[in-house]
């Protein structure tokens, strides 16, 4: 028996599409829908199982200050980091990208971060920032600077390892600046020079916007790291002095697997799951449009 | 975690194995180590040994990181059906793994006489972390407490008695302003003292607290005492140290660094664990004591560390085998072994009286002090939703040390805090 055509273009579609369907369904959907539901049950404990409790886990959100603490931390952290990292990553792939001596070593130097675990990372700059002895404040002594406690004063903790995410990052954004550059025809430089246009004109009316492709996904992936990785806090503060540097991925993980209240956990990373999603709509809906792809 | 998966199953199908023959027992435990090396080395002899001497049982360490890490994996494997037999986990994870139904008491499994002299025979300041509702929960194996290190040359440079570590606050409050140098200036060189404040302060806290004679909570885990006079006078104290006294640095206090600081002759005495004495006999580059913390009302310090614990779901031969196993590892001459290979607290007095350990002892006299100072020692802050109501404290420790609160204030909200967790705990 043969099916009809109509149905058979049906079935081939679906076929195609199966393997991506059961991943993205396995690893992104399901465990939304699941972590959803758990956020309004109650955590289960021992012989006490879970039950129906409704927003009452988001209640205690709203109660809790420890959360918006993380919260407003999380929005300085992005708010700080992104915008620094993309910066230095495109000014470092324009330097490189130039005629320079030694470039492959400097490119592979900006580079070097990136390939490092976080932990590795977190730890070098935990000495880094040792008050007395430690790099920063050995440097700092030249100019007769006095030995800082870093990452031990509630001022100085987060802005320390918002430091760090920015040095790990920016080379691993430069890559991508740095083929988009690659990228761009020579000849369009060279006509703009030709009708007398500067060097930071160029780079402002040409350079600049054709990069754009780039700079959006580059912001996508900055959004997503500055909430995702927390590797650093674990080694360097524990979210400490006092909860000064917890981010709200690191809280959800306190809550989750130290205090074991998972439901709360979960109602957590609803919210966390929510400001992504909105951060990918606004990137998505409206920035595209004001993008030139070539 | 793939590979623990990989051993977990391998040790599942090891398991139906042995069922089928019914000739070999198979048990399996966590053990909490960070980074590979001799620790592992030993525990592989150790089981290596117990096999030998026990044909028919099988010991399966899995190596689990961290305390936090294990406590994480074993919970996890318990919610997944297929716990562990057996795992060394926090003294403090007791209330955590009750109020989980994960564990049960050692108590079931106690039949002969010689059974019950053995739950006897530990220090009983480990006992007082191991015990509630009149049951054992806890099996006292890898356990530490804190002690003060100090450096004789600089007490030598300052003018002081280098065999005199100071005895009560009154003289390292002294001796610390003597230790402190100040460069010409101001910026202080080295320090008089340091006591850490990061991650866990609540357990440095504890020194003050019971040298101040108050306890932080009590026996049941329901109800704890932040907010007393005493316990504010003690942090009191800590605070005044950098902020009145300036004999330690401002701010939070890095646990990791702090040895480090030590060696590089940053600060002339610190307060940290017993576990790091053999950190310490490696690394620093000049003579230095270790001495009981100093008194105030009256000595004290918390005592930390880790128990065994014994996990539901096991077959009745398995439990057998795991008793067999705890009793072997923690008789006289195993805890002697373990304790002079990693610096351990030996738990139990009889260990002491080893010849092994008579002679280890009469060439580094420090290892004893952690054992003389037992006999001051508390349980360390424990109660049921441990880590919660442990951060409540932790960050009310912080915010005082930072200065954003007052000592009172801090505890006043700590204990306003670990009264909302713990109020259904109480029913």
């Amino acid at each position: 028996m043969r099916l009809p055509v109509g149905i058979r273009a049906q079935v081939y579609g679906w076929l195609l599409l199966l393997p991506a369907l059961v991943l993205l369904v396995t690893f992104t959907h399901y465990p939304t829908v699941t972590t959803l539901y758990h956020s309004l049950m109650s955590t289960p404990k021992g012989a006490r199982p879970a039950v129906w409790v409704g927003a009452d886990n988001y209640h205690a959100m709203a109660a809790d200050p420890v959360f918006w603490q993380s919260l407003r931390n999380s929005a300085f952290y992005a708010l700080g980091t992104i915008p620094i990292s993309i910066a230095l990553a495109l000014l470092m792939a324009v330097l490189v990208n130039g005629k320079l001596p030694g470039r492959g070593f400097v490119r592979l130097a900006y580079f070097t971060p990136t390939i490092l675990p976080m932990i590795a990372v977190a730890n070098i700059w935990l000495f880094f920032y040792t008050p007395g002895y430690g790099l920063l404040d050995q440097v700092l002594g030249v100019f007769g600077i006095g030995s800082h406690n870093w990452l031990g004063s509630r001022a100085s903790a987060l802005p320390c390892l918002m430091a760090v995410a920015v040095w790990k990052d920016a080379g691993f954004f430069m890559i991508f600046y740095l083929a988009a550059l690659q990228g761009i025809a020579p000849a369009l430089g060279e006509a703009a020079a030709i009708e007398g246009a500067g060097r930071w004109y160029v780079f402002r009316r040409v350079t600049f916007p054709l990069l754009m492709p780039t700079t959006l996904f580059v912001l996508v992936n900055a959004i997503i790291s500055s909430f995702r990785l927390v590797d650093h806090i674990v080694v360097m503060t524990r979210g400490g002095p006092d909860n000064t540097s917890s981010l709200l991925l690191y809280y959800i993980y306190d809550v989750g697997f130290k205090f074991w209240d998972t439901s709360y956990a979960a109602a957590l990373t609803m919210v966390l799951l929510a400001i992504l999603a909105t951060a990918a709509i606004v990137q998505f809906a409206f920035l595209e449009r004001r993008i030139h792809y070539q | 975690m793939r590979r623990v998966a990989g051993v977990m199953l391998a040790v599942m199908i090891a398991g139906w194995a042995g069922a089928a023959s019914a000739q070999t027992t198979e048990i399996s435990f966590y053990y909490p180590v960070a980074v590979g090396g001799p620790v592992t080395k030993i525990i592989d002899g150790l089981t290596a040994d117990f096999e030998k001497e026990n044909p028919g049982i099988k010991v399966k360490p899995i190596y689990a990181g961290t305390y936090q890490e294990s406590i994480v994996k074993a919970l996890t494997a318990v919610k997944s059906g297929e716990p562990p037999q057996t795992s060394v986990l926090l003294s403090t994870d007791m209330f955590t793994l009750i109020d989980e139904d994960a564990i049960l008491p050692w108590d079931d499994l106690i039949k002969t006489p010689d059974d019950r002299a053995w739950l006897k025979s530990c220090f009983p300041a480990f006992m007082l972390n191991s015990q509630t509702g009149g049951k054992t929960w806890g099996i006292p194996f890898q356990r530490s407490t804190i002690v003060l290190y100090w450096n004789k040359d600089a007490f030598k440079d300052a003018g002081l008695d280098p065999e005199r570590p100071p005895a009560n606050w009154t003289e390292m409050v002294d001796v610390g302003k003597k230790l402190t140098r100040r460069d010409a200036s101001g910026n202080v060189t080295q320090w008089g003292i340091q006591v850490p404040s990061s991650g866990f302060p609540y357990w440095l806290f504890q020194g003050f607290t019971t040298q101040n004679d108050v306890l932080l909570m009590n026996e049941a885990g329901t109800q704890t005492y932040y907010d007393k006079p005493a316990v504010v006078e003690a942090l009191q104290y800590w605070v005044d140290l950098s902020q009145k006294h300036k004999v330690m640095p401002a701010g939070i206090i890095e646990w990791g660094t702090t040895p480090k600081d030590f060696f590089e002759k940053k600060t002339a005495m610190m307060w940290t664990t017993t576990g790091n004495l053999t950190n310490v006999r490696t690394n620093a580059k000049f003579p230095f004591g270790v001495a009981m913390l100093p008194a105030n009302k009256r000595r004290g310090s918390p005592t930390g560390g880790g128990n065994f614990y014994l996990f539901k779901k096991s077959t009745p031969a398995q439990q057998a085998a795991v008793l067999k196993f705890v009793k072997w590892i923690t008789s006289p001459r195993r805890a002697a072994e373990w304790g002079i290979d990693t610096g351990y607290v030996a738990v139990r007095p009889e260990a002491w009286d080893t010849p092994e350990m008579k002679k280890y002892v009469a060439g580094f006299p420090f290892a004893a002090v952690a054992r003389d100072q037992l006999q001051y020692a508390v349980a360390e802050l424990s109660t049921h939703e441990n880590q919660r109501v442990t951060k409540a404290l932790n960050d009310g420790l912080q915010a005082a040390l930072t200065g954003a609160k007052t000592p009172a204030q801090a505890m006043k909200d700590a204990q306003a805090e670990a009264d909302r967790i713990l109020r259904s705990s109480r029913r």
